[in-house]
């Protein structure tokens, strides 16, 4: 009976996200951390957490460990509630303040993290390779953590949060402490474990790095979620821009139902304008006697949506 | 193995690796070199002028039980300080550097955590007090042939001191940082001393009120009581029965126990310890790190 409920409970772990949260907050005292975070991250995929410094990244990343207790709110995290140990058996975490034990070896360091994770012992010394190669610290295995360089022992958290396969990844800011290869490294990585089918829940103030790497994003900022999607969808700038003359502002009230009209640095943009709809607001201004100079439909930058999003949020 | 005895494990670890285990052992063999030395001139004492015989070697023993009083209670001093040292920054220190936020990670509870690291310091500190009460007695007995009453009941109130004060400062440390709880720790230690001697003074002068002082220091903190227990230890018969004929006068003296605590005293040590623990196990599970 017990096998029968243990294996049901699995496959409706199974079948569960790997990241839910429902209006999860969080106050320190007066201070306000998280404001009501709910957000959703699928099995596999991989999803870029992003906003600016102080935005409330790393203390969601905290509740979802449960090294934080929520004010309010609830969540789950591979299909158990946030804290659970059975969980944290399942998941791999680097913390952005990652420090490991100096007076131990990277290989003693893995081994202590293997065993508090209950993997068998018959499978360390593999398991402990394959990390060191995948981290690119093979040749330091044996050597004192103390005696590491930031950026190498950044490398050592993410050989430990990739210890044991987990199903789910939690990087809190992973390239913090390294240079342009490591950076390329850890996008390698992190496209590895999405082949793999793992999720990963990457933390992050570098733009290019979620662009990079990232199927969706959620954008916080001052504690709340304030846009969330697959980055491709929130990047299609459904915007056109024109260099264009003669036309009166009544032409150009004219064009407002193509989208919100406004002049950017010599260009005529039109924002909400979706591309197969910029030959239809070509002919039109063409209609209203413009001379047009250049057309394009534009694709928007994640930074540049990134900073509207944040003075809107600023300005709400 | 369960993540508590990993956790120990790796608390020995760490005191191995950073020359703890290595210090402290250093620190006994000098102290035993040192008050060895100390011990073989005892027989050399003379009672008058230099050319008066040795004094005999009852005396020899008696001098001997005194002078071994006053090294176990200095060792009694820095074993307290050892064990405060060791934990003050057990919790708090990993969690400020976040070795602990990788650790917490893991499926494993916080009870298992403090639990398995205080386990670690425990174990260093009961070894410290095994290897100075054991050399330091080997050291006595060959120089002068002089063994006190109860050496394995010295050790046990010598040891459950020590648990004593790494209970205490391992609830104290995770709240208040190492320099923090340390001081705190080792504050407490010195009032409950000077308690207990101010309990003393009251028994010899029979003020209920004095006596109350010290009966109250020695249950709030037993470190002293403990202490008292290792004294009884190290008492000869001849200066018990000494004492007894100089009655009350003789319990003013901060440095003689008349008798072992009693069993209801060593239970609720241990009942201190368990709530102590208790106390640290509740104060780490609400702790946001």
């Amino acid at each position: 009976m017990l096998d029968v409920a243990r294996k049901r409970a699995e496959a409706a772990s199974a079948a569960s996200p790997a990241v839910r949260t429902v209006d999860l907050a969080k106050s320190f005292g007066r201070i306000e951390a998280l404001a009501g975070l709910s957000m959703q991250v699928e099995r596999g995929e991989v999803f870029g957490f992003l906003g600016p410094n102080g935005a409330g990244k790393t203390t969601s990343v905290k509740l979802l460990l449960g090294l934080l207790a929520p004010s309010a709110g609830e969540g789950s995290v591979l299909g158990q509630p946030l804290g659970d140990v059975g969980a944290r058996r399942r998941l791999g975490y680097l913390p952005e303040l990652f420090r490991y034990q100096g007076w131990l070896s990277a290989r003693e360091v893995l081994a202590f993290h293997l065993e508090l994770a209950r993997q068998p012992r018959s499978e360390w010394a593999a398991e402990i390779d394959r990390v060191l190669g995948v981290a690119g610290l093979t040749e330091r295995g044996g050597d004192r953590v103390a005696t590491f360089s930031k950026g190498m022992t950044q490398r050592l958290g993410l050989a430990v949060a990739l210890l044991g396969r987990p199903e789910l990844v939690i990087l809190d800011e992973p390239t913090s402490a390294l240079d342009p290869v490591g950076r390329h490294d850890v996008r390698e990585i992190i496209r590895g474990l999405r082949t793999d089918g793992t999720a990963v829940f990457l933390n992050s103030h570098l733009l290019s790095e979620v662009e990079q790497v990232c199927d969706r994003v959620a954008i916080v900022h001052r504690g709340r979620v304030i846009a969330t999607g697959p980055l491709q969808e929130l990047l299609a700038g459904h915007a056109a821009r024109l260099r264009v003359s003669g036309l009166t502002p009544a032409d150009r009230g004219a064009l407002a139902r193509f989208g919100a009209v406004q002049e950017e640095e010599g260009w005529l943009v039109v924002r909400g304008c979706e591309p197969e709809r910029v030959p239809e607001l070509v002919a039109a201004v063409v209609e209203l006697g413009g001379r047009i100079y250049a057309a394009e439909p534009r694709q928007g930058s994640l930074e540049q949506l990134f900073l509207e999003l944040l003075g809107e949020g600023d300005a709400g | 193995m369960p993540p508590v005895l990993v956790l120990a494990r790796i608390t020995l670890v760490e005191a191995s690796r950073r020359r703890l285990l290595l210090a402290l052992g250093i620190l006994s063999l000098v102290v035993v070199v040192f008050t060895g030395w100390g011990f073989t001139k005892i027989p050399d004492i003379r009672s008058g002028d230099p050319g008066a015989p040795p004094i005999p070697a009852a005396e020899v023993k008696l001098i001997a039980s005194q002078l071994l009083t006053l090294v176990m209670f200095m060792f009694s001093g820095v074993l307290a300080l050892s064990a405060v040292l060791v934990s003050a920054a057990s919790i708090s220190g990993e969690a400020e550097s976040g070795v602990l936020l990788a650790v917490l990670a893991r499926p494993l509870s916080r009870a298992e955590v403090l639990l398995g690291k205080a386990l670690g310091h425990a174990v260093v500190v009961i070894g410290y007090a095994a290897v100075g009460v054991a050399l330091e007695l080997v050291a006595v007995r060959l120089a002068v042939g002089y063994t006190p009453p109860h050496p394995a009941v010295l050790f046990a109130f010598l040891a459950a001191e020590g648990v004593v004060m790494v209970s205490l400062t391992m609830a104290l440390s995770t709240r208040l940082s190492g320099m923090t709880g340390g001081v705190i720790a080792l504050g407490a230690y010195f009032a409950a001393w000077l308690g207990g001697v101010v309990g003393a003074i009251g028994a010899a002068f029979q003020n209920t009120a004095i006596m109350n002082v010290g009966s109250a220091s020695r249950l709030l903190l037993p470190s002293d009581g403990l202490w008292r227990g290792a004294l009884w230890s190290l008492e000869p018969s001849s200066v018990l029965t000494a004492a007894q004929a100089a009655g009350r006068d003789a319990s003013a003296n901060p440095f003689f126990a008349p008798a072992p605590p009693p069993v209801a005293y060593d239970a609720w040590c241990a009942f201190w310890v368990l709530v102590v623990l208790g106390i640290a196990l509740w104060s780490f599970a609400r702790r946001e790190i």
